[in-house]
């Protein structure tokens, strides 16, 4: 009991400095401008109460028994809203807008839901303790339920958040009736728990069900999953012509990415050599393209030209780079490439190469892919040229999987000495990884150049390399699939929400971190999609690639 | 078969190998013994090609191999399970045992050899597609057997095969290394329980700080006061 109250404190304490952190640095201000469900459940006071139910949550997790648990729920969740409160006391007395620029009275409003002073200072408590007590309850529900009530929450999170792409799928009526002009009406929110909520609960069952069977080979294919395959097949086909232009915007740089990732995940997933130097193959996939078809240039190269080179000379730059690092493990191979990188873009700001590529202002009019009469212009024709980009680096990366290369690289990947003693030849291996992972950069650079018709050098920096990276290790690390959802979830995502820019990087260090924790294994981890292509056996225990950290 | 000629081999400053020498005969079973530190991995792992040595020689049928790159050592039949076991953690038991065979190209061969190995190990068959870093340490180290074994070698070297094991288990280990030395392969064993491994081998040397101190038949060995004295406790 008294071990349980101490926990329940500290995990009150812990969302009490969360929840003060999400107000202080305006967060809660700019969310609550997005309204996801009707006209009052904004992003914002989501974030607080999702924050409010993960503390009832945890604290009731760690307890024993139930009523003990729902006891430091109260505990927990009064405390971290009375730290609220408390945040609004100090705002409403102090000069704490001198140090924290975001505790102004709009932020009280919010907090307090524009009530008086001291029916105000209550409201942040008594919201604590009642949405943690459902977190609570959650946390008593049976497992199942509490699948299908989690994943119901997340669906509809998610309709509300995609309400651009949904809407334009629907007749204008419809939609009006299910969709705001920033997210999901009432009817739409009900609507997707109701029907989401039996959906997910049919699926787990159904998914249930089927693990206790023996496993056939007509049960992976159910008509279901076709059905829903097609589907998938016909909404990325038909995309750019129902959505509006800016969704093929964001699709394009998604279909970059997963190019990218497809590429990176071949030398970091497959062969197991950290690298943070990769933007440099789509530098130079992308200045290749600029300087071989440009008309300042003296190349004149056609698009299609010019692309076999992009990827060429892209992928001598992966031999260059993986020669002398060869020897290098683990950290020192890091260092090495992310050094590699920025040499990239530093020749390629430098004046030495100035009359060649341009400086700082890098060069623009780079040529169009053509076809017969067709030229690509805009993001919804690009669209299709990155679709097949990706399908083409989705075949070449399954394949090498289950080639021989591709276990000779995993091999390299678990222990490079005893790989060398099978019978692998560790530079070839090693050498191939680099050259076709910078082909593939390569590709998605010159893609890129030739879609935005420039390249200046700010274009790629770092943070690419790190995007690209992090994209991996979140979908999974060395799973293909989980290529694409990484892209789409830090790519896609943070583009379609694009009026919270500013706190892009402070959401996407806390996804990362939470993902470390909870699922280190990533989002579409390796081993399910293994068995799904091999047809194995479900191993006895769990296999986990990284160990979970013990909880104390 | 192997022969070892004045072999120097150093890791930067450290002199770890001064001047080893050693044959291996085929067919037979060749122990090297000694205590921690003394250079039996290090002398492993110049033959695999893993360390070059900086002088001396190193014959395999009659060619030199201590030039060549640890690949192409492997794909003259030299086999090695390594110290530690070192499977690899995040394949199967299956895949592990099929890298093996890498550089094999007849798949009717692999598929006799996996059966065999299963046979030899009913343990892996059990667990044939569990993931190596999962299985306990006893069956981690029949996994590195089988996995040398699977690239059909002329000569198996087996580093600290009984390292952590059950003495149970450690019996029926040396009774496989004896079986599949009946079935022909050559074998150097490299061992801490010099009792053990001085029974089941032809021959034995025994090294001490990078040098060859003693070597003769097993049996000699056994019997020799100084060995008992230093490794079999009196
Ligand atoms: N990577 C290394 N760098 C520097 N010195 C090393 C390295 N590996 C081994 N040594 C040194 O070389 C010597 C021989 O080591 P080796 O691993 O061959 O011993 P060993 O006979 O296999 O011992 P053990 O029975 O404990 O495995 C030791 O003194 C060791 O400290
Ligand atoms: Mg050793």
């Amino acid at each position: 009991m008294k071990t349980e109250l101490r926990t329940a404190l500290r995990i009150g304490l812990l969302g009490g400095l969360v929840a003060s952190h999400i107000c202080l640095v305006g967060m809660l201000e700019t969310f609550a401008k997005r309204n996801l469900i009707g006209d009052y459940l904004s992003m914002g006071y989501l974030l607080l109460l999702t924050l409010f139910l993960f503390v009832g949550y945890k604290a009731t997790q760690v307890a024993q028994k139930a009523a003990t648990g729902l006891l430091c729920a109260i505990i927990a969740g009064g405390i971290t809203g009375a730290s609220l409160s408390d945040l609004v006391f100090l705002t409403q007395n102090f000069q704490l807008r001198e140090i924290f620029a975001h505790a102004s009275p709009a932020l009280v409003k919010l907090l307090t839901l524009g009530q008086s002073k001291s029916l105000g200072l209550l409201i942040p408590i008594v919201s604590g303790i009642s949405w943690s007590l459902f977190g609570g309850f959650f946390a008593l529900l049976p497992k199942l339920w509490r699948r299908v009530l989690l994943n119901t929450l997340l669906l509809t999170l998610l309709l509300g958040l995609l309400r651009d792409i949904l809407n334009s799928l629907l007749p204008g009526d419809f939609g009006k009736t299910l969709f705001t002009s920033s997210g999901l009406t009432y009817i739409g929110a009900g609507s997707s728990l109701f029907c989401g909520g039996i959906l997910i609960w049919a699926f787990l069952t159904y998914r249930e069900q089927q693990k206790l069977k023996p496993e056939t080979s007509e049960s992976r294919n159910s008509p279901l999953q076709k059905l829903l395959f097609s589907l998938l097949i016909l909404f990325l086909l038909t995309f750019p012509l129902w959505s509006k232009s800016f969704l093929s915007n964001v699709a394009d740089s998604v279909g970059l990415y997963i190019i990218m990732g497809l590429g990176l995940n071949l030398v970091v997933g497959f062969a197991g050599m950290l690298d943070l130097g990769f933007v440099a193959f789509y530098a130079i996939g992308a200045y290749t393209m600029a300087v071989l078809t440009s008309p300042s240039g003296i190349f004149h190269f056609s698009f299609w030209q010019a692309l076999p080179f992009s990827m060429l000379i892209a992928m001598s730059g992966g031999i260059i780079l993986g020669l002398p690092i060869l020897r290098m493990r683990g950290d020192y191979l890091a260092i090495a490439t992310l050094g590699f990188g920025e040499i990239i873009r530093i020749l390629v700001i430098s004046d030495f190469l100035k009359p060649y590529l341009g400086g700082a202002q890098g060069i623009t009019n780079i040529g169009k892919p053509e076809i017969a009469q067709f030229t690509f212009k805009n993001p919804e024709h690009f669209y299709y040229l990155i679709l097949i980009g990706c399908l083409i680096a989705w075949f070449i990366a399954s394949r090498l999987k289950k080639s021989r290369l591709g276990r000779a690289w995993m091999a390299i990947r678990e222990d490079e000495d005893v790989a060398q003693a099978m019978g692998i030849n560790r530079v070839t291996t090693k050498l191939t990884a680099f050259a076709i992972g910078a082909l593939f950069g390569g590709l998605s650079g010159a893609i890129f150049a030739s879609m935005v018709d420039s390249v200046v050098p700010k274009s790629f920096d770092l943070l690419i390399s790190i995007n690209v990276l992090a994209l991996i290790i979140v979908g999974g690390i060395g799973s293909l699939p989980g290529v694409l959802v990484g892209a789409v979830v830090l790519v896609g995502l943070p583009e379609l929400l694009r009026e919270f820019q500013e706190y892009r990087l402070l959401v996407y260090g806390a996804v990362l971190v939470t993902m470390m924790l909870y699922r280190p294994e990533g989002l579409w981890p390796e081993v399910t999609l293994q068995h799904i292509l091999h047809k194995t056996a479900q191993p006895e225990f769990p296999v986990r690639p990284l160990p979970t950290p013990e909880k104390k | 078969m192997l022969t070892l000629n004045a072999i120097h081999s150093y890791y930067g400053q450290i002199h770890a190998l001064k001047g080893v020498s050693f044959t291996v005969e085929k067919g037979e079973i060749v122990t090297l013994i000694g205590s921690n530190g003394a250079g039996k991995t290090t002398t492993l792992n110049t033959i695999s090609g893993l360390i070059k040595p900086r002088s001396g020689e190193i014959l395999f049928e009659g060619q030199r191999i201590d030039n060549l790159a640890p690949h192409e050592i492997a794909k003259r039949g030299i086999s090695q399970s390594p110290e530690g076991r070192k499977i690899f953690g995040r394949m199967t038991v299956r895949e592990n045992l099929e890298m093996g065979a890498f550089n094999r190209k007849d798949q009717a061969g692999i598929r006799h050899d996996l059966a065999q190995i299963l046979e030899l190990f009913p343990r892996l068959r059990e667990r044939f597609n569990q993931s190596g870093g999962t299985l306990s340490g006893g069956e981690q180290q029949m996994l590195a057997i089988g996995r040398a074994l699977m690239s059909r070698p002329r000569i198996l070297t087996l580093d600290e095969p009984s390292m952590g094991l059950a003495p149970i288990l450690v019996a029926q280990i040396f009774k496989i290394i004896c079986d599949i030395n009946q079935q022909g392969t050559t074998i150097l064993l490299i061992e801490q329980n010099a009792q053990m491994a001085l029974s089941i081998a032809t021959r034995g040397y025994v090294l001490e700080t990078g040098q060859i101190v003693l070597q003769g038949p097993a049996k000699d060995l056994l019997a020799s006061p100084q060995v008992r004295k230093a490794y079999l406790g009196g």
